[in-house]
């Protein structure tokens, strides 16, 4: 007998029609927005004489060009005209067009994939989408949750539905129990380090096994947020009762019986016994190192313990090429051991790890020592109640003293689309998602790396390996 | 949107697997609250210095193939962000149509939704084209969508497969909005079984 996936389950209580051609039309249940890929789709509403169909089920964010410093002064204080015209438009276009704003003073403005989840938004067995690649992030939440581009923000403000073809699925199943230092994010890392960024193309991951199970909630938000990196477009885990005890209360979470009616239907939602995946591999989390990048592609992973490869040792012509390009990019040389490699910058924050347990994490890092005096670092909280409860923990205080910066939520040097950025040739140790060229800034080198080894690489001013540091101390 | 159904133009050869959203516009020209300009700024920290001159090696500043209409990549094109400004930038610097042994989903959906063809084939036939790509002006190459062909500079041709759907919209220059709307009772039903979901 054979049973449904967990993404099939979610996509067959979504379908509104389908064509005979294979494609569909799904029902969208929340809808997340920010400044730089939506101004374009509020123009087409309006010249097209259209309302969006469901305001109330839209949450809009400015944090991809907004400022990390000088928030005190609001949007006048902003210095870039072109980043304060993307969030004045935004703002415009909410008031105009009756959608939920989370604005630049509020204790709630974050990053979209931080503010989502702790709103209360983001549900279990919900479609999400957001003009934004890392709406792969709500997958932790068992939502099928994706990355769609302006012309469909548009279609999904007018509609409340999307166009789609089904995708194929994929079950990565990580077993065995994590050794300490090993996260979610070098999980997340030596996913795609084995799979390729390109292996999950077409495909919606599962993630399944003891060792996902054994991930908080923000781990999990980790984890799904990288998915992405590997080419899928979505990554699932199953709902179980971490994520409900994550969600109860929040704001914007079901109440009294409308929940308990909520998390019995949540309860049903995961893969039956027999489900069977187009793709299925598994992965041992105890063989798993921390690991960091040395290239331009988030595939480009290598244990800490280990060396930058060697492109004249790689048969495939088109890999050995990119190596070649990457290290020259990167400035590294075949055979140096990742550990004597130094750095310029740590950044700490993003989509992928700006949660209050990264900040927890890097913060047990930083009061062990100081910054490199080489070093220049900064840790950006991933909304405003990040910052808040991390400043009730003192947190704050241990990165303040240990020579971090400590900055207003948003995107920040993720993207580098505000005047956080690299300059050409500085190498950066960065709790991101994305090594590519230039990302963080034009010729600037990124390794991605977890909280707790940024925080260590920015205190030795190079990479080291975080389990010997705990041994030492 | 604008119809897609005749392409005759010059390749340009990218050989370079997994071109990413980053390389094909940069995050600094995402400020726009337009679709339109771009395209000066297409493939930016490729095409020119620090200081904003032309690098003369980079191939869409080569004297033959500063109007190219197609470009021939590598494997997995359009990798990395959602920004629908990585089309939009190929389109108004005049490139209506990608061919690559694949494509990340994310750009490949956001190319039809901009008149943009993307051409998956296999790595033989984009090898052939990428060869053919590299003789400069002489690299026209037409493009026929209704017959799905490839035609290259030595007249061989090359068949490719598309979606029947995003084809027809293509073709026609449908509004997917539209298209759907057409659907709205659809909608209506569907939403109003959501009460028995109040939570949702």
């Amino acid at each position: 007998m054979t049973g449904t996936t967990l993404y099939d389950k979610i996509w067959d209580a979504h379908l509104v029609a389908a064509d005979a051609d294979g494609n569909s039309l799904l029902y969208i249940d929340r809808h997340l927005v920010h400044e730089v890929t939506s101004p374009q789709a509020f123009e087409g509403l309006r010249m097209a004489g259209r309302s969006p169909r469901a305001p109330h089920k839209t949450l809009a964010v400015a944090d991809h060009n907004i400022p990390t410093t000088n928030r005190a002064g609001g949007l006048a204080a902003i210095d870039d005209p072109e980043s304060k015209l993307q969030i004045e438009t935004l703002e415009n276009n909410c008031a105009e067009f009756g959608i939920d704003y989370l604005p630049m003073d509020d204790i709630r403005q974050g990053i979209v994939h931080v503010a989502g989840p702790e709103q209360g938004f983001t549900l279990p067995g919900l479609t999400i989408v957001c003009g934004d690649s890392h709406t792969s992030t709500h997958g932790a939440f068992g939502a099928l949750a994706h990355g769609i581009g302006t012309s469909e923000v548009e279609h999904v403000l007018a509609t409340q539905t999307l166009i789609q073809g089904k995708a194929k699925n994929f079950r990565i199943n990580v077993v065995g129990d994590a050794p300490a230092h090993v996260t979610a994010k070098d999980i997340a890392l030596a996913i795609i380090g084995e799979i390729g960024t390109a292996g999950g193309t077409g495909y919606v991951l599962e993630y399944a096994g003891e060792a996902i199970e054994a991930l908080s909630m923000e781990g999990r938000m980790t984890l799904c947020n990288m998915s992405i990196e590997a080419g899928a477009r979505a990554g699932l885990v199953a709902p179980d009762a971490k994520t409900f005890e994550f969600l109860k209360d929040r704001p914007r979470a079901p109440k009294g019986a409308d929940w308990e009616a909520a998390v019995a239907y949540w309860q049903t939602l995961k893969s039956d016994e027999g489900a069977v995946f187009d793709k299925e591999i598994t992965i041992n989390a105890a063989d798993l190192p921390p690991l960091v990048t040395w290239g331009t592609s988030p595939q480009d992973v290598i244990a800490v313990d280990g060396h930058v490869p060697d492109p004249s040792a790689i048969a495939d012509e088109g890999r050995r090429k990119a190596t070649e390009r990457a290290l020259d990019y990167m400035g590294l040389s075949a055979g140096t051991p990742m550990q004597e490699v130094a750095i310029d910058r740590v950044f700490i924050g993003s989509c992928t790890n700006s949660r209050i347990e990264d900040l927890r994490a890097a913060a047990a890092i930083a009061k062990t020592g100081k910054v490199a005096a080489s070093v220049n670092a900064m840790v950006v909280p991933g909304s405003g109640l990040v910052k808040q409860q991390a400043e009730e923990e003192g947190l704050d205080k241990i990165f303040i003293a240990a020579g971090f910066d400590w900055r207003e939520p948003g995107c920040s040097m993720c993207l580098a689309m505000n005047a956080d950025k690299l300059a050409p040739g500085e190498r950066c140790a960065s709790t991101s998602n994305r090594n590519f060229e230039g990302r963080q800034g034009r010729g600037g080198r990124t390794h991605l790396v977890s909280p707790e080894m940024a925080a260590a690489a920015a205190l030795a001013g190079h990479f080291v390996d975080i389990r010997d540091l705990k041994a030492e101390g | 949107m604008e119809k897609f159904d005749k392409l005759t133009g010059i390749a340009a050869p990218l050989d370079i697997i997994n071109v990413d959203t980053d390389m094909i516009i940069p995050k600094q020209f995402l400020k726009t609250i337009q679709r339109s300009g771009l395209g000066k700024n297409l493939f930016d920290e490729m095409r020119y210095t620090p200081e904003g001159d032309e690098i003369a090696d980079f191939v869409l500043n080569q004297p033959a193939y500063r109007a190219a209409q197609i470009l021939v990549a590598g494997d997995n094109f359009g990798c990395g962000s959602s920004r629908e400004h990585a089309p939009w930038a190929l389109l108004d610097f005049g490139i209506s149509c990608v061919i690559a042994p694949s494509f990340a989903d994310i750009f490949y959906n956001n190319c039809f939704k901009n008149g943009i063809l993307p051409i998956v084939l296999p790595q033989e036939d984009v090898d052939k084209l990428m060869d053919d790509s590299k003789r400069g002006a002489n690299a026209t190459v037409s493009i026929d969508l209704e017959s799905q062909t490839i035609k290259g500079p030595d007249g061989g041709e090359i068949s490719f497969e598309v979606d029947a759907f995003r084809k027809q919209c293509l073709l026609e220059g449908l509004d997917d909005i539209g298209l759907t709307l057409q659907k709205a009772a659809a909608i209506d039903d569907y939403e109003a079984r959501l009460d028995a979901q109040a939570w949702r």
